[in-house]
């Protein structure tokens, strides 16, 4: 079985994220790049599916020059190889645009199953694995938070509002995972070591089959006109318990009309 | 004035309360159509007139629940094209965006998520990075597709005719691919929904077990509250995950959020930090949710939580 796992170059989970003044995108230099955390669990998943069923994991990622620390993370915990996607003529790229160019570059390899992390820290759209189903006309399998495989059948859970569903279809698929899925492996200093020898595909626009005037900035549906950070939250009152803690916040309740 | 479509959510019927939101909002961009798909329409109809639905779009063709969000596209992009329709409305849940995802790439059109307000010219306003950021944004191609915050808008009743308009669709084999076969449906109790409620009460790892997470629920109960969890709470099960707050739970903005053995991390914050008072009970003087806590307790919930209780129900 041959997984490819879309994997996206993120600003630092815990920095403080921001749209840069002039371009109003956002700031990627301010802090060091990583990983997105929920791509690692789409990694988990593709690794431990080819363990129990043979097959190879290729990653996928679009991103600036430099995004291939994304990639080797990834080959690090244990994915055979990696395409990275780069071409100038993509940044600023929308959703809409990054689909297109995903779906292309999944063009030039062969795969039974596509696995994405359902969002990403900095956008949190998760708008890219059901576009990216629609535009391969592949089933749709998202929000997964259990996979089984048997054959070309796949069935997964689909965490709704309500429950979950439980959603059967034929590979080829595209899934998106969320993090109750599994517990991502760290990758081990044989891993890192490994990785280095790994070969990682460097794709442009042209290579990929993407029609330059269909991404980027220029290309976008959409624009932000403007924004503003809100002033950072203050932290207000602080008590300790001496034994009427519950009286005291019961009084800031009651001031502020909450009984 | 050009119709607005809403995409109704609604479970059998019941709609859910960011529907009337978004019919509220759609009243100030243009005519604002409903769009009901599944079973269940008598019950939802006189909602829907209620709050201002000119026309209800009305699809209670089974099959188009029942493959994952494809059928729901296809459906709203026929209706698109057929209408018109300067805009479409959909609420920013797990599932709504994923049908603006798709319709999206059906008509060739933008699509904003995350919206907290949207102006009469179409800009919406969203909050990002988890609140930290305010930006507005707009459409520049195709018709405008909106995923809405539940609870960003509080919803006027402006009766309108609510004319029943049936529609289907012809679904193509492409939106038939990932069929559902099964729908577990955990059992909600009475307590308001997580992302409806003014009050959030949730509990954390420092709750330590699922018996003990009835004294959070009490003191939901005394405020009249709903009851959310942080992850640590719901991967140990003491809590469904549809309680989850945070980003990759949900994203709730409550007037007031209570906050009991959780530590406040970056990614619990992301579902939380807009809500407008935020109270937080830890025994970690250290603990990073005190750092966004308009008031904070240090100490233990077992001992401060059953007491704030016992207060509200005394002075109520
Ligand atoms: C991809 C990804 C997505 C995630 N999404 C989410 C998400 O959506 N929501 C979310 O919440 N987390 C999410 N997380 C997890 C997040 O990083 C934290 O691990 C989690 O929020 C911690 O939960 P907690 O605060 O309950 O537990 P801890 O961090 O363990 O904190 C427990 C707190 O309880 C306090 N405490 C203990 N006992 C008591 C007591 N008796 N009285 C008072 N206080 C006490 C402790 O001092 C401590 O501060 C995500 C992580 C990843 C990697």
């Amino acid at each position: 079985m041959k997984i490819v796992v879309c994997v996206k170059q993120v600003p630092d989970t815990e920095a403080e994220k921001r749209l840069l003044p002039d371009t109003l995108t956002v700031d990627r230099e301010s802090s060091n790049p990583v990983l997105n955390e929920m791509d690692e669990f789409a990694i988990e998943e593709a690794l431990k599916l080819a363990e129990a069923h043979g097959g190879e994991v290729t990653v996928l990622t679009m991103g600036p020059d430099g995004a291939d620390a994304a990639v080797r993370k990834a080959l690090s915990m244990g994915a055979d190889a990696g395409i990275l996607l780069t071409d100038p003529a993509l940044a600023g790229s929308d959703a809409v645009a990054t689909s297109y160019a995903l779906a292309q570059a999944l063009g030039t390899t062969e795969y039974d199953l596509v696995i994405l992390g359902s969002e990403a820290s900095d956008a949190r759209t998760s708008l890219v694995p059901a576009m990216l189903a629609e535009r391969l006309g592949l089933p749709q399998l998202t929000f997964a938070s259990k996979v089984e495989i048997d054959g070309t059948d796949i069935t997964v859970n689909r965490l709704t509002d309500y429950g979950h569903d439980v959603v059967k279809a034929q590979l080829p698929a595209v899934v998106s995972v969320v993090e109750k899925i599994n517990e991502p492996r760290y990758p081990s200093f044989k891993g890192i070591m490994a990785a280095k020898k790994k070969p990682v595909a460097q794709l442009d626009t042209a290579a990929a089959g993407i029609d330059a005037a269909l991404v980027g900035a220029g290309a976008a549906a959409t624009a932000v006109v403007d924004a503003a950070q809100r002033p950072p939250r203050t932290a207000g009152v602080k008590v300790s318990d001496d034994g009427d803690g519950g009286v005291k916040l019961a009084e800031f309740l009651s001031a502020k009309k909450f009984i | 004035m050009a119709e607005i479509l809403v995409l109704v959510d609604h479970a059998d019927g019941a709609v859910k309360k960011v529907t009337l939101e978004l019919l509220t909002k759609a009243r100030a961009l243009g005519t604002p159509s409903a769009v009901f798909i599944g079973a269940g329409y008598d019950k939802a109809s006189e909602k829907l007139a209620e709050y201002g639905a000119a026309k209800v779009y009305v699809a209670e063709d089974g099959e188009l629940d029942a493959y994952v969000t494809a059928p729901k596209a296809e459906l709203l992009a026929k209706l698109v094209a057929d209408t018109g329709a300067a805009a479409v409305l959909v609420p920013a849940t797990a599932e709504g965006k994923e049908v603006a995802a798709r319709l999206a790439i059906k008509t060739g059109s933008g699509v904003l998520t995350d919206a907290v307000d949207v102006s009469a010219d179409l800009i919406a306003e969203q909050s990002i990075f988890g609140g930290s950021t305010v930006a507005h944004s707009k459409v520049t191609q195709g018709t405008p597709i909106i995923a809405m915050r539940p609870n960003a808008t509080a919803p006027e009743a402006v009766p309108a005719a609510a004319e029943r308009v049936e529609v289907s669709v012809e679904l193509t084999d492409a939106a038939k691919l990932a069929k559902v076969v099964e729908k577990v449906v955990l059992p909600k109790g009475d307590r308001p929904e997580l992302t409806e409620a003014s009050i959030v009460v949730s509990g954390g790892r420092g709750v330590g077990s699922g018996e003990n997470f009835a004294i959070i629920e009490k003191l939901a109960d005394a405020l009249g509250a709903a009851v959310g969890a942080s992850r640590a709470a719901v991967d140990a099960g003491w809590y469904p995950h549809q309680a989850q707050v945070g980003q990759t739970g949900k994203t709730v903005s409550p007037q007031l959020y209570i906050a009991a053995g959780i530590s406040g991390a970056i990614q619990h914050r992301a579902g939380m930090q807009t809500s407008k008072t935020i109270v937080a009970i830890n025994k970690d003087e250290e603990a990073p949710i005190f750092e966004l806590a308009d008031y904070g307790v240090i100490g233990d919930l077992f001992k401060v939580v059953p007491q704030v209780t016992e207060e509200i129900l005394k002075r109520k």
